[in-house]
Formats: structure tokens, C-alpha cells, sequence
């Protein structure tokens, strides 16, 4: 089976996140000042194929602990889709 | 006594390392390709500065999975003396070989500069030579180099003497404002707990040359000599 992973990665809440902040700043130029807080991410997509929907959890669980993201300064949540066959 | 120095793809001070090394201090030095399993029987080995792989994902992330890296880990996990300059620090962070991280600079732009560190340890292998309270300078050039590390490991660093530099005035004075990224209590290097692995965020290898007008950074690279004869 084939699946996708939507991945997204986070820098963690007790991290500065300077891009986020200075977008945050920039809200009210475009005179949106109710809009703040944001904090910016990455979003991965990748395909993965598996013979369950679990393994392929487990499999882009150990991509996104060994590489995808850094514990120590990220967090990551993602969602596996099952590909539509052809 | 032989020096590698390991070079990624996109690795940019490996040839300033080697020269200072081999040209300047006499060494015998061998270049290590990321590709290979080999570390040429090396009393030290050295992940210079650059780019690898484009610092594509995080710095250092994807060159700290390169084959070499496997037998590097296991050289250093045997006590081997590992040494990494601001890229060769991001990907030893990225191998857990060093505690904590290299975030985004603060100001989110990429710095290239003179600045000014103090040793915070003399007892170090690479810090052995520097005079207490001797300020040197030395250039950065990075946009991931604002070190970080958690409260925990920030208390154990400090309770092992692992901090290594911190950023200083021309003066000597940590201050917020002579610190360049803001990296965590202004921190610019650490060590391992086994004092066996370092990593700096300056480059002492671009300050060591009397032709660029500042050998203030020769210090660190004549006490790791002085280290590795000590060591072997």
C-alpha cells in the first residue's frame, strides 16, 4: 500500500521563533493588529509505502525522530493518508 | 600525530583548516570525504565550516547522517578527539555528540563579523593555552548559530565546566549586547562530558594567520596541538 504523510513541524513554544515574531509585527501594517502570536513551521509531505497503515505510522514516526525534526528545538504531529488506488 | 579534516558537500572551510593546519603548524593532515568509512588511522578529526547540503532542513541534519558520521560517532564514543567549527558544531549537535542546538540568529539574518570571546574553562583540551581572562578575536559568519539548550542541560553544562566560550566585549565583559546571535547566557562553544568532543560557532581557523592581520584565535588550534601530543 501506498500512503502519504502530511507533516507538520513546529518550533517549540519555549523557543524564540524570530520569523514568526517579526511577521507578527508586520500585522499591523496591514491593519490586522487582532492577529498575533504566529509562529512559523515547516510542513513535509512524503509517500510511504507499507504494508499497514501502522507501519507506515512507525516508518515516518523514525523519519521525523531521527531527521525530520530536532527535539530538541521542534515538535512534529502528522497525518497518514491512504493513496487512492490507480 | 595525523589530522583529518572531514569534508561534506557544501563544506567551505575545509581548505582554511587544512592550510593553517598543514601550512602554517606543520601538520600532518588528510582529507576525509564524507562518503568514505575510513578515518585513516587520525588522532583527530575535524568537521570544518560551510554549508552541507545546502543546510537544507536544519544545519548540519542531513551531513550528520553522511556514512563517514557512522565510524566519527563511534570514534568519539570511544574517547576519540572530535573538533567542529560552526557547520562541523551544527552537524556534532545534530549527531548528539554535543548537547543542545543551533537555532535561527535572533535577528534572522546571516552575521559575518569580528567578535570577541572569553574561555569559560582552561582545563579544556582546546582551551588549555588561553590566559585567564585573555579576550580573542575571531570572525563568525552563520545564520544558525544562536546556541540553545534546555534549563537542564544548560545547569549540567555550567555544573561541568563544558561551557567553552562565551561572546564578550572587546573588553572581556559578557554582555547581552556583545552577544552576536543570541545564543543562550552568550555561549559560543561547548564540550561533551567526556571532554573529548568540541564545537565553536567562531572560526579560529580564519584568525590564525599573521597575512589576515589577526592571530588572535591561534591559541585554541596551538592547545589542541598541545592536546593531541598530550593525548596519543
Amino acid at each position: 500500500m501506498k500512503y502519504t504523510a502530511e507533516i507538520n513541524v513546529m518550533p517549540l513554544k519555549a523557543i524564540l521563533d524570530p520569523q514568526g515574531k517579526a511577521v507578527s509585527g508586520s500585522m499591523k501594517n496591514l491593519h490586522l493588529p487582532e492577529i498575533h502570536d504566529v509562529r512559523i513551521g515547516k510542513h513535509i509531505s512524503l509517500e510511504v509505502e507499507a504494508a499497514t497503515k501502522e507501519i507506515a505510522t512507525q516508518k515516518v514516526d523514525e523519519a521525523c525522530r531521527k531527521l525530520l525534526a530536532n527535539p530538541i528545538m521542534e515538535s512534529y504531529e502528522f497525518e497518514i493518508l491512504e493513496n487512492a488506488a490507480v | 600525530m595525523k589530522f583529518g579534516v572531514v569534508i561534506f558537500p557544501g563544506s567551505n572551510c575545509d581548505q582554511d583548516m587544512i592550510y593553517v593546519l598543514k601550512d602554517l603548524m606543520e601538520l600532518d593532515v588528510v582529507e576525509l570525504w564524507h562518503k568514505d568509512h575510513d578515518l585513516q588511522n587520525c588522532d583527530m578529526i575535524i568537521l570544518p565550516g560551510g554549508f552541507s547540503f545546502g543546510d537544507y532542513l536544519r544545519s548540519g541534519a542531513i551531513a550528520r547522517f553522511s556514512p563517514i558520521m557512522e565510524n566519527v560517532i563511534e570514534f568519539a564514543n570511544k574517547g576519540g578527539l572530535v573538533f567542529g567549527v560552526c557547520n562541523g558544531f551544527q552537524v556534532l549537535c545534530e549527531a548528539g555528540l554535543l548537547p543542545g542546538a543551533l537555532l535561527h540568529n535572533t535577528n534572522h539574518k546571516f552575521i559575518c563579523k569580528n567578535v570577541h570571546i572569553k574561555a569559560q574553562t582552561y582545563d579544556a583540551l582546546v582551551t588549555s593555552m588561553i590566559e585567564h581572562n585573555q579576550v580573542i578575536k575571531v570572525p563568525i559568519a552563520h545564520g544558525e548559530g544562536s546556541y540553545y539548550a534546555d534549563e537542564a542541560t544548560l545547569k549540567k553544562l555550567n555544573e561541568n565546566k563544558q561551557v567553552l566560550f562565551r561572546y564578550c566585549d572587546a573588553d572581556g565583559n559578557i554582555t547581552p549586547e556583545s552577544n552576536p546571535n543570541g545564543a543562550i547566557e552568550n555561549i559560543a562553544g561547548v564540550c561533551n562530558e567526556g571532554r573529548n568532543v568540541f564545537g565553536m560557532m567562531p572560526h579560529p581557523e580564519r584568525a590564525s594567520d599573521a597575512e589576515l592581520g589577526n592571530t588572535s584565535a591561534k591559541v585554541i588550534l596551538d592547545s589542541m596541538l598541545n592536546a593531541v601530543l598530550k593525548f596519543i
